[in-house]
């Protein structure tokens, strides 16, 4: 059975890491240095993924992998436009601006956060700090995750943020993921986050990529760390063109009584998104949120992966994963559930539920639930289906002619999602994209 | 306005409505009652145009415009309303956006500029207290968590704010209590105009004592098989069906 992907970008990649390790070894702490070797095992056990790796049987990476890519960015071949950063703007959001191009911070185009307690840097500054070196690395499983092995391995750059104890960060903090070059390109950005005991912050991260961008292929990898009582609202709002391939593992780790809601919204675009999504809960009266919305169009996949693994008694979890499929779209929902033995009284939900517009759409939809403890409420569950008739007919017979409600329709269905989101310019912003994307 | 003739209709391949006349006039009322099943919710949906229901013969027009060749929203922007059986809910559409934009479409259809958010809620407040509707339950989902009884007065409600030519009632009197009856009655009674025409479908006299019928039928086994003045429904509640339904059968069998 071939379980990896041969290519030029393999044998590509190998080679940089000759190059890479030797940088590391002279400028990098040993523990990194150590990290990024082990990764790069793992990633040459692993290989790039083929379908017959079970967790990408039905995301085949294969086009997307065959073509050209440079690994290391010609800067000569950005270009930044005010129109490219404009789609990510989000009206009447008052907030603290971070922009990467290409993975990259750009302080210029970035606000200077003058509050105490939040500090924001390019992870390359940040390797020292001491709360990196508590951290850094030691969510991710590079034995498990092919991409986030590889990104350990060859990470240059990315962001990190810190939120001290007891902060509360007044404004959201909008990270803007820019993508824009002339060639193609495959970059791997790294992102920490950690939030001390009773922290509290939003963050909000929008993926776009300027119209006339080449091929890129984005590695992301991201961790992130609530301590006790800590509070994280975190917004994915995923955009793109046909020519951005994106492959985003987030690696979740929390402590006692901290609350994790995330929002994850993608738009039609992107040619190739998955999203590797995990959450471990590591202590008693944690609770963590997922909701995410998929509107899918045109040839676009997206593969959405989540493991919420709870690991102490009385915690609590919710997942709702809603899924709006245009054209030949394909989405892929595998949500696995797991309850160890010492976690009792558990509540943990799940539900995937999809909308088709078209015949030719696919979704290939997994709940699962793995459970060890006996005391617990859980339940999963997946539905696919049409436009409900009656409802449809209701509008209509109201003179409402039947693009707007249709429209309605899947503004309500995507409202179970939305409602969530507790930024009402958000809110906003992810009706817009709907409306633009069902055009 | 409503002319109705030799109507058929069938579902799923079974007859339903076999040859149905109706003729209605500017400002009247006709009450339509007849036994379960008899094909007056058929009746309503085949003029509003359902896509489950297959004519098979005959003519609708309104005001002369053929109903049947019309998609359902167009002949709603034309000015035909049916006020639900059943309505649905459709939870996470508001039921104030819902009304403003079908407003805005049967606006737009009549060459009528879209009304601006102050004046559109001025009439909202308006035609609230016309059928005594509860403001809040308005900023909720379409009918959703709405009791039977609120379901029926926002059809009333969403009558009143689309003002239509011709308005269905399809058993709106059933689940409402007695105070809002009376309420809802009141609210028709005010609409009604020389310009607009109801046709009230409804199994008790009780809600006829409040909205006058100028005419009273009786649909059975998909026709019109008895007209009368209001006294016929009073009849009907007397004596019931059967000395209606003998007769027709006899001529079906004929
Ligand atoms: N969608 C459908 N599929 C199958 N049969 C249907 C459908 N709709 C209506 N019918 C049948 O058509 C007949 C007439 O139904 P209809 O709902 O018009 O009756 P009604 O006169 O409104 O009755 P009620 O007084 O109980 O409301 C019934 O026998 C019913 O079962
Ligand atoms: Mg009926």
């Amino acid at each position: 059975m071939i379980t990896k992907i041969n290519n030029q970008l393999y044998d590509q990649l190998v080679a940089d890491f000759e190059v890479r390790s030797i940088i590391s070894a002279s400028s990098e702490s040993n523990e990194l240095h150590a990290l990024r070797e082990d990764a790069f095992e793992h990633f040459k056990k692993l290989g790039f993924p083929t379908t017959k790796v079970e967790d990408w049987k039905y995301t085949n990476l294969t086009p997307f992998l065959k073509q050209a890519y440079a690994t290391e960015i010609d800067d000569e071949n950005i270009t930044i436009t005010d129109s490219a950063l404009a789609k990510a703007a989000i009206a009447g959001l008052d907030c603290y601006k971070v922009v990467l191009v290409n993975g990259k911070y750009n302080a210029g185009l970035s606000d200077v956060i003058g509050e105490e307690g939040i500090g924001v840097s390019a992870l390359s500054s940040a390797v020292n700090d001491a709360s990196f070196k508590a951290h850094f690395g030691k969510y991710t499983k590079i034995d498990q995750f092919h991409f986030a092995a590889l990104n350990t391995a060859l990470f240059n750059d990315g962001l990190f943020i810190e939120v001290k104890k007891n902060a509360v960060v007044k404004k959201p903090v909008h990270i803007i993921h820019l993508l824009s070059s002339a060639g193609n390109i495959f970059i791997q950005p790294r992102f920490l986050f950690v939030l001390g005991s009773n922290a509290e912050v939003s963050i909000v991260e929008s993926f776009v990529t300027a119209d006339d961008c080449a091929a890129v292929f984005v590695n992301n990898v991201a961790e992130i760390v609530l301590d006790e009582n800590a509070h994280m609202q975190h917004y994915y709002v995923q955009t793109g063109t046909e020519q951005t391939r994106m492959v985003q593992q987030t690696d979740v780790s929390q402590q006692a009584s901290s609350v994790y809601n995330n929002y994850k919204a993608s738009f039609p675009g992107a040619a190739l998104l998955r999203n590797n999504f995990n959450v471990a809960l590591n202590a008693e009266n944690i609770e963590s949120h997922l909701w995410g919305l998929y509107l899918a169009g045109g040839k676009q996949v997206v593969d959405n992966h989540t493991i919420v693994d709870h690991r102490k008694p009385h915690c609590q979890s919710n997942e709702l994963y809603k899924g709006v499929m245009k054209d030949e779209a394909i989405a892929v929902f595998n949500g696995k559930i797991f309850v160890r033995k010492d976690a009792q009284k558990t509540n943990a939900f799940q539900q995937n539920n999809n909308l088709m517009l078209s015949q030719k759409a696919v979704v290939d939809s997994k709940p699962q639930l793995e459970i060890y403890a006996d005391d617990v409420k859980c339940s999963h569950g997946s539905t696919v289906g049409q436009f409900n008739k009656e409802a449809l007919f209701y509008l209509k017979s109201r003179g409402i002619g039947e693009e707007k409600a249709r429209a309605l329709l899947i503004h309500a269905f995507a409202f179970d999602v939305t409602e969530k989101m507790p930024h009402d310019a958000i809110q906003a912003h992810i009706n817009h994209l709907i409306e633009d994307g069902l055009k | 306005m409503l002319s109705i003739k030799n109507l058929r209709a069938s579902v799923e391949g079974k007859e339903i409505l076999k040859g149905l006349n109706l003729e209605v006039k500017a400002g009247e009322v006709h009450a339509i009652m007849g036994p379960n099943g008899s094909g007056k919710s058929t009746l309503a949906s085949t003029i509003t145009g359902k896509d489950s229901y297959d004519v098979t013969g005959g003519q609708v027009l309104l005001d002369g415009k053929d109903l049947l060749e019309l998609s359902p929203e167009d002949r709603a922007r034309e000015g035909v309303f049916l006020a639900f059986q059943y309505p649905v809910e459709i939870p996470g559409v508001s039921n104030i956006n819902f009304l403003r934009t079908a407003l805005n479409e049967i606006r737009n259809y009549r060459g009528l500029p879209q009304l601006e958010a102050k004046e559109f809620l001025k009439l909202v407040k308006e035609r609230q207290k016309l059928v005594e509707f509860d403001a809040a339950l308005a900023n909720r989902s379409l009918n959703e968590g709405f009791s039977g009884g609120e379901k029926k007065r926002n059809e009333i409600f969403q009558l009143a704010m689309l003002e239509p030519k011709l308005s269905i009632l399809d058993e709106t009197d059933s689940g409402l209590d007695i105070d809002a009856l009376r309420i809802v009655a009141n609210g028709v009674n005010k609409l009604r105009s020389e310009k607009n025409a109801f046709i009230i479908i409804t199994h008790y006299q009780r809600l006829l004592d409040y909205i006058v019928p100028d005419f009273v039928h009786v649909l059975y086994n998909g026709q019109i098989v008895k007209s009368g003045g209001k006294e016929l429904a009073l009849e009907l509640e007397e004596k019931g069906y059967d000395w209606i339904k003998e007769p027709a059968d006899e001529k079906e069998l004929v």
